[in-house]
């Protein structure tokens, strides 16, 4: 092996990317697009619900519960109507997606029984948005009517010994939003690595079969070792690169806790690139366009890493079978690391497992990569 | 070692095609050997079984002594390639593309700089060093090429139908190049379909249907004994003449030439008094009958000819 020509091979391929409007875009746009669509896109937390409200009673009371829903971050009250028609109006043209109508009796009831009703409407065209929408409201307004009951009835409510009149309905996918994210960000870094990984290094033989200077580069001395290595090194740096992107814009943009060690994830980062980069290499190997090859570039990494790698579905919630298939999917074993090493801190000793699942799987994926393509044209 | 290329009863199939049918041929350094033959003949998979992209079904072939199947690195190192479709990255600009193969050749160091101005000046690329290769004119990129494929000092050098599609001037301009890169002392395997072509060569093989049909030196091949004398014949409808001539005694072979017949005969002096009197009898105009020198081309059908008779006669 000829370091010399391994560096001219490599040179030559950054060269090529950095002309190729393709591969450029994979390598720069894809990973920027994939962290804002889908950090931003794949989150259960809503805020900001334009609200609108009819206050048909307007007492002090009602005016405090709508004053708590306007200082809520979920809602934003941006309409106040003063008949059913005109919050039938603000929600059918879009400007709200909430009605919030406070009762004319609200004050009575709130003193007379310690319990209020307050109705809610909800344009339901966005289903999940208006089953969350819903209960926050719930929430807020139960909040309001606990603390009310509790300011009147404290002190004999403590001294009878009474349980609480209302409690705060608090299910717990209400406050698990914002950990939502931070759950989904580090397994997206992984999803991005291997998306940019396989796509990018699946064009790199089928290019040069594509455009016929493959046979020209198999009559040169060249060896299949030196050539695979050359064309792998310039892919390393720029996944490297891209994964360095991805996790600053995670802490820094989205602010997901970082525990860890980066030395951790830089190792196990290189273990993964090396599956990925095998993968799109050896399918590159074997099909000789470049349309063709990154289709099944997409299918070997996009596919089971979406899926079944934890990603986006907790593996221990899989049934039996499923989960089962998982233990081969080599993403499994890098999202439960990134994930791990973001939020738990977990260091090289707690990951072995999942470390050995990524030597094996590299390993192997060098050996199939290494013996894919051969010098003939036959 | 004077014989640089040695094929032996070198064959190749693709499933039931018999691309090479037996081939055996040597090349002696520095010569030129051309490969005349039409399209699908097996020119271009016979060079590349020698460039080790193909493997031979059976029979051998050896570059400076070492057998391609067996040790096809040792061979590529000794090897110069330009292959039938231009590859070069177009993508990249000349220089870089000069650069990439002297990386990958192991030009040494203290020459590379050296060497990449001389391909430079071959190419005649001046100026254009730093175009992107894709946006070169075709004589450019053809001599680019040939730059590429000799940076390392290959001892042989396989040129796959280099002049196609080149304009004729940058045809001639190449020939000079393959000429000064023999002289030397570079053994030279070239594939060509142009027949002018032929003649640049020191010698020729005529390939045809997988077969080496004939070798030898441009005259050789002209003063094929077989062809007996050639005439020359212009005449009104020389399709209907060919018929005619065809099958009369005396003639061996008759084929149309742009507007004029070439007739291959037995006896030049009775011909020349026959054929206007036999063509007059059924009522074709003789303008002219004259003897000529045989081309290449008459050899070429000639012996093409023959080989598909002799299949028929061996079918019946």
């Amino acid at each position: 092996m000829n370091p010399r020509r391994i560096l001219a091979i490599a040179r030559k391929e950054l060269i090529q990317v950095r002309r190729d409007p393709r591969s450029l875009a994979i390598a720069l746009l894809l990973p920027v697009m994939q962290m804002f669509l889908l950090g931003y896109g794949i989150s259960l937390d809503i805020a900001n619900i334009p609200t609108c409200v009819y206050d048909q009673e307007a007492s002090q009371h009602s005016q405090a519960l709508l004053a708590r829903f306007k200082s809520s971050r979920y809602f934003r009250v941006v309409k106040s109507v003063r008949d059913y028609g005109g919050l039938r109006r603000a929600i059918d043209g879009g400007e709200c997606q909430l009605g919030i109508v406070v009762p004319w009796n609200f004050s009575r009831q709130l003193t007379a029984l310690g319990k209020t009703s307050v109705q809610a409407i909800v344009d339901a065209t966005n289903d999940n948005t208006a089953t969350l929408a819903e209960g926050y409201a719930q929430s807020v307004v139960s909040a309001y009517a606990g603390d009310e009951v509790e300011l009147r009835f404290a002190g004999t409510a403590r001294r009878l010994g009474a349980p609480q009149p209302l409690a705060v309905d608090s299910r717990v996918w209400f406050n698990e939003d914002l950990a939502s994210r931070d759950f989904i960000i580090p397994g997206l870094v992984a999803m991005i690595m291997a998306l940019v990984g396989a796509l990018l290094t699946s064009l790199t033989l089928s290019r040069e079969w594509e455009r016929g200077t493959m046979e020209l580069l198999i009559s040169t001395p060249v060896t299949s070792m030196e050539l695979m290595i050359g064309k792998l090194l310039p892919y390393f740096a720029i996944g490297l690169a891209d994964a360095a992107f991805c996790v600053a814009l995670a802490v820094g943009w989205f602010g997901v806790p970082f525990r860890g060690q980066i030395g951790t994830l830089l190792l196990t980062t290189l273990l993964f690139l090396a599956v990925v980069l095998g993968i799109g290499y050896a399918i590159s190997a074997s099909i000789r366009s470049q349309i063709g090859a990154s289709q099944v570039a997409l299918l070997f990494t996009m596919l089971p890493t979406a899926m079944l790698s934890g990603f986006s579905f907790p593996i221990d919630q899989m049934p039996a079978v499923i989960r089962a298939v998982t233990f081969v999917v080599y993403a499994r074993y890098y999202v439960t690391i990134v994930k791990a090493v973001f939020l738990k801190g977990s260091g090289l000793a707690q990951l072995s497992f999942p470390i050995a699942g990524l030597l094996v799987y590299a390993a192997v994926i060098t050996l199939v990569a290494a013996r894919a393509f051969r010098k003939s044209i036959g | 070692m004077n014989e640089q290329i040695v094929a032996e009863k070198l064959v190749k199939r693709f499933g039931d095609f018999v691309a090479v049918d037996g081939v055996s041929f040597s090349v002696s350094r520095g010569e030129i050997m051309g490969f005349i033959g039409p399209n699908g003949a097996g020119k271009s998979t016979i060079i590349r079984i020698f460039c080790g992209l193909l493997r031979p079904t059976s029979g051998s072939a050896r570059i400076a002594g070492i057998d391609v199947a067996r040790d096809p690195e040792a061979v590529r190192q000794r090897i110069g390639y330009m292959s039938q479709k231009f590859s070069l990255y177009g993508d990249l600009t000349a220089e870089e593309n000069l650069r990439f193969f002297a990386r990958i050749y192991r030009v040494p160091r203290a020459e590379l700089e050296a060497r990449i101005r001389r391909a430079v000046e071959m190419a005649g690329l001046g100026g254009h060093t730093q175009a992107l290769v894709s946006t070169l004119a075709g004589g450019w990129k053809q001599r680019l090429a040939l730059g590429c494929a000799i940076l390392h000092r290959p001892a042989i050098l396989f040129l796959d139908e280099p002049t196609s599609g080149v304009d004729p001037q940058a045809r001639r301009r190449f020939w000079d190049l393959i000429h000064a890169t023999a002289a030397e002392g570079v053994t030279v395997l070239v594939s060509t379909h142009y027949m002018d072509e032929a003649e640049y060569c020191n010698r020729i093989a005529l390939i045809n249907q997988g077969r080496v049909v004939a070798v030898g030196s441009p005259r050789e091949l002209r003063r094929n004994p077989r062809l007996g004398d050639l005439l020359v014949i212009e005449c009104a409808d020389v399709g209907r003449a060919m018929g005619i001539l065809r099958s009369a005694p005396g003639v061996r072979e008759a084929a149309v030439f742009g507007n004029t017949l070439h007739v291959s005969v037995e006896d030049k002096a009775r011909a020349v008094a026959e054929i206007p009197r036999l063509l007059g009898a059924q009522g074709l105009e003789c303008r002219r009958v004259a003897p000529i020198e045989p081309t290449l081309e008459d050899s070429f059908v000639e012996l093409v000819g023959e080989r598909a008779e002799s299949k028929q006669g061996a079918r019946t």
